[in-house]
Order: structure tokens, then C-alpha cells, then sequence
């Protein structure tokens, strides 16, 4: 469903990501992981075409990204980091206008819109501005909006932060039962998320892929059997690397 | 075809709701009424004329737009910016010059509709006298260019920062700049000098040169294409912006 070849992004001279390749099949859920600045959010923008590569290729769905941007973003469901949305709006009135960006209309949009106001727990907070909403409900809010037109892919950039315990239980309990017949990726920090929701993982760390497998495969790889030594073993953190 | 338009008029219409969600629409079209009012009757000289038209308030829109146009247009990207949802805006199936276009049009429709608010002066000519309504009427889409041209190179300024203030002082200073070359003070400083000419080649650059043959009552294919083409101009120049923000 997704493929990732040799993709690769500078910024100046600063590379933010180095010859990264995966691929994420219907059916798996694709758990990104590294360190602050690690190139995840990047990796991701270039999936989702929002940015567009150095070197390297995207394909979704089978279809290129440069050279089909609108038909790649059509399969894409994305949720971006810090979940933006047009604040003055109500949370009603963005999701009708993110239904309609994806060309839904009349009762395929109201369906669209029930469905993913029930997914999200939406139906207190329909009515109100965005701005007034906490922290959880405009992440959800934004979170609807990826899944507004059932994509078969979907990319979400951290989509527990800033949650509470409970709602982060319910969000990874969405990804992995959306994860069945979907292609998902998402990127956390929290090293347990990994274990509950992902089919699979990998670890980034200064744009390279250190660490790709099963959560299962990479605990083992630590002596401890902790996924979280295993990532402290193979990633190092900002400070170091400003000392370095 | 069909599909494009769509989601251009859907971006449109959330841009224009945006106005009227937030005060700005309101705060906007009680101050162009009540200065366009204000400089039409006093400076303007509408009555001391003696004349049935509405030239003491056009004469003043190309001064009064030079600050009211690039306030209606300067969130137009740089708030995309500031919040974030220029990343979902962009990753949804459009391409970014239906983007730009959708809120361009928004934002254009507006300032008509405050254009239109103006319609009890031209009420209160008619009532007074016997004016040319045709000349009135080119008039209206000499004023509607002109904002459409100041708009499109706010548009332009508000893609560069994510810093409304920015944007909003960059914008009054190219319009000004647009305005200035024709502008007959200076132009008749530079006519001593210079060759005549010259001053004229300068001058052809004005939105004021072009803006004066619509009060006129003449409706000259050059001018249509002068206010046009800066509009299609500042607008392609926004798209290369944000393509240039996402390559990095």
C-alpha cells in the first residue's frame, strides 16, 4: 500500500532524512519511533506529499506521489503534528468542509460525518467554536477529519499527544481495530503504545532507519527484553547529540 | 473541471465564512462606510463640485483601499502559516493554485460586497441630479479591479511570513509604490528632470493611470489587462512562495 524507497530530504545542509525504505501493507499498523528531530514528522510530510523529496520515491496505492499528488492525497487520511485546525470554525461546520474537500455531498456527507463523530466522541462539542474546545477534543476534532472519507491509508503524526490516559486507551484501540483493514502509520514517543497498537516498528534516529521489526522482535533484541533499552540503545537524545 | 471548480468554491466559502465567524468582516465594513463617507463628503468636495457624480468618492478609494485592502487580505496565508492548517489544506486532493484561487475569490467577494455597500451615495446622486449612471457603473469595476490588484499582492505578502503585521506593512508599501508612479506630484517632480517619456513609461505602471480612464467612463481593453495581469501576476508569485516554504 505504502512504499518508501531511498527517500531522502535536506533542508540547506542539514539532512533531516537519509535513505529511508519500508513498506506498510493493508492490514498493518506501523508504529514510528526516535528521538525529537529524528526526521519522523518529515518522513512523514513526504508521504502525504505536503513536502516533496530530495531523492527517493513515495508510492501509495501504487501511484506516485509527484507525479500524482491529488490521487495519492485522495487515499490518504492524515492527522499532522500538534493537530491544526481552523479555530474560529465550529467543529461541525470543519468537518462538513473537510467532507466536501473530499468530494462528499448530501447524505454521503451527513453519514460521513455521523460516522466519525460517534469514532471520535464528538457529539457534546458539535456545535461549539474550535477555540473553546480542550486539548483532547481538538485533537479528536482533527482526528475526524482524517477519517472523514474512510481512507485506505492513513498517516498520523503523534495522534495521543496531549491526551488523557482513557482517550489514549481509545485512540490506540481505534488504530489497531482501523488498523485490520487499513494501511496505517503512526509516529509516537510512548514506547507502550508500540506494544498495544503496532504490527510493526521502526526506529529513526538522525534520518536513518536503525531498527525495523515486530515489537515483539525488537524487545528481544535488548538484554533486558524492554522495548524502552533496546530504544536507548540505538538512538541517542538531543543533549548527546549537540555534544557530539 | 467540474471537480476543481468545486473544491475551489469550497474553499471559497469556508475563507468568506471565516470573515464572518470573526469581527474582522464587521470592523471592516463600518470603517470603509464611515471613511468612504467621510472623505467623499468632506475632502471630496461632493457638494462644492456642482456636478452629479461620484468622483469625490472614487477619487479617494485608490487611498483608502491602500489600507483597508491589505487589512482584509494579509491573514489570508500567513494564519494558514501561524496555525498549521496550511498542512491540511495542502494534503487534502487539491493542488495549491485552487487554493490560492479559492481564497483570492473569497476574499475579492468580500470587498465587492463593501464596494456595493456604498450604493446609498449613489442613490443620494440620482436623487440630487441627473448623473451618468454608465460612467458610475465603469466607475464600480474600475474600484473592484483596483481592489482585486492591492488584494492579489497581499495575498503575495501574506504567503511570505507567518506575521500578520508583516505582511499587512509590506503589502501598504508595494501598493504605495503602485500608486506613487503615477501620482502627479511625483510624476511632475520627475518630468523636470527626466524625459518626457520616460515619465510616461514610468507612469504606465500606476494603478492610478489605469484606475482613471474606469472614472472616466471609459472601459479600455489595455487597463482591464494592466489590473489583470498584476492580479494573475501576485498570484502565481504565491504559489512559487508556498512551493518554495515546502521544498525547504
Amino acid at each position: 500500500m505504502i512504499k518508501v524507497e531511498n527517500l531522502s530530504k535536506s533542508f540547506g545542509s542539514k539532512l533531516a532524512v537519509d535513505g529511508v525504505s519500508f513498506e506498510v501493507g493493508t492490514g498493518e499498523v506501523l508504529g514510528f519511533l526516535g528521538p525529537n528531530g529524528a526526521g519522523k514528522s518529515t518522513t512523514m510530510r513526504m508521504i502525504t506529499g505536503f513536502i516533496p523529496p530530495s531523492a527517493g520515491a513515495v508510492s501509495v496505492c501504487g501511484l506516485d506521489v509527484q507525479e500524482n499528488p491529488i490521487e495519492v492525497k485522495r487515499r490518504i487520511g492524515y492527522l499532522p503534528e500538534a493537530a491544526p485546525s481552523y479555530t474560529e470554525m465550529s467543529v461541525l461546520s470543519f468537518l462538513r468542509f473537510a467532507a466536501e474537500m473530499r468530494g462528499l455531498r448530501g447524505e454521503g456527507r451527513r453519514s460521513a460525518i455521523r460516522r466519525v463523530v460517534e469514532l471520535c466522541h464528538l457529539e457534546s462539542v458539535l456545535g461549539q467554536t474550535i477555540d473553546t474546545l480542550s486539548k483532547g477534543f481538538r485533537h479528536r476534532t482533527c482526528l475526524a477529519q482524517a477519517l472523514i472519507h474512510d481512507p485506505e491509508v492513513l498517516i498520523l503524526d503523534e495522534p495521543t499527544d496531549g491526551l488523557d490516559p482513557n482517550q489514549k486507551h481509545e485512540v490506540r484501540t481505534l488504530i489497531r481495530k482501523m488498523g485490520e483493514s487499513k494501511a496505517i502509520i503512526f509516529s509516537t514517543h510512548i514506547l507502550e503504545e508500540v506494544e498495544a497498537a503496532c504490527t510493526r516498528a521502526i526506529i529513526i534516529d538522525r534520518g536513518r532507519i536503525v531498527a525495523n521489526g515486530t515489537p515483539g522482535e525488537l524487545k528481544a533484541r535488548a538484554p533486558s527484553g524492554k522495548l524502552e533499552d533496546f530504544f536507548r540503545s540505538i538512538t541517542r537524545s538531543d543533549t548527546v547529540k549537540e555534544a557530539a | 473541471m467540474k471537480a476543481s471548480w468545486a473544491a475551489i468554491w469550497t474553499i471559497a466559502r469556508r475563507e468568506l465564512a471565516a470573515y464572518f465567524e470573526s469581527p474582522v468582516a464587521y470592523v471592516f465594513l463600518v470603517i470603509f462606510l464611515l471613511l468612504s463617507g467621510f472623505f467623499t463628503f468632506t475632502f471630496g468636495g461632493f457638494f462644492e463640485r456642482g456636478e452629479a457624480s461620484l468622483a469625490a468618492f472614487f477619487n479617494w478609494l485608490p487611498w483608502l483601499f491602500l489600507f483597508l485592502v491589505p487589512a482584509a487580505g494579509m491573514r489570508l496565508w500567513s494564519e494558514e502559516r501561524r496555525l498549521g492548517t496550511i498542512e491540511l489544506l495542502l494534503t487534502m486532493p487539491v493542488a495549491a493554485w485552487q487554493a490560492i484561487a479559492g481564497k483570492f475569490l473569497a476574499s475579492w467577494l468580500f470587498l465587492v460586497v463593501a464596494l456595493a455597500l456604498s450604493f446609498p451615495i449613489v442613490v443620494t446622486v440620482n436623487w440630487l441630479g441627473d448623473p451618468d449612471n454608465g460612467v458610475i457603473a465603469s466607475g464600480y469595476v474600475g474600484a473592484a479591479l483596483l481592489a482585486g490588484t492591492y488584494l492579489a499582492i497581499s495575498c503575495l505578502t501574506s504567503a511570505l511570513t507567518r506575521n500578520q503585521v508583516i505582511a499587512f506593512i509590506l503589502a501598504v508599501v508595494l501598493c504605495l509604490a503602485l500608486i506613487l508612479v503615477g501620482f502627479s506630484p511625483l510624476t511632475d517632480l520627475l518630468a523636470r528632470w527626466a524625459s518626457p517619456w520616460l515619465v510616461e513609461a514610468v507612469s504606465k505602471f500606476s494603478v492610478l493611470t489605469h484606475y482613471d480612464g474606469f472614472q472616466k467612463g471609459v472601459l479600455d481593453s489595455r487597463d482591464l489587462l494592466y489590473f489583470l495581469s498584476v492580479i494573475a501576476y501576485a498570484l502565481f508569485a504565491t504559489g512559487v512562495v508556498i512551493r518554495n516554504h515546502r521544498t525547504g
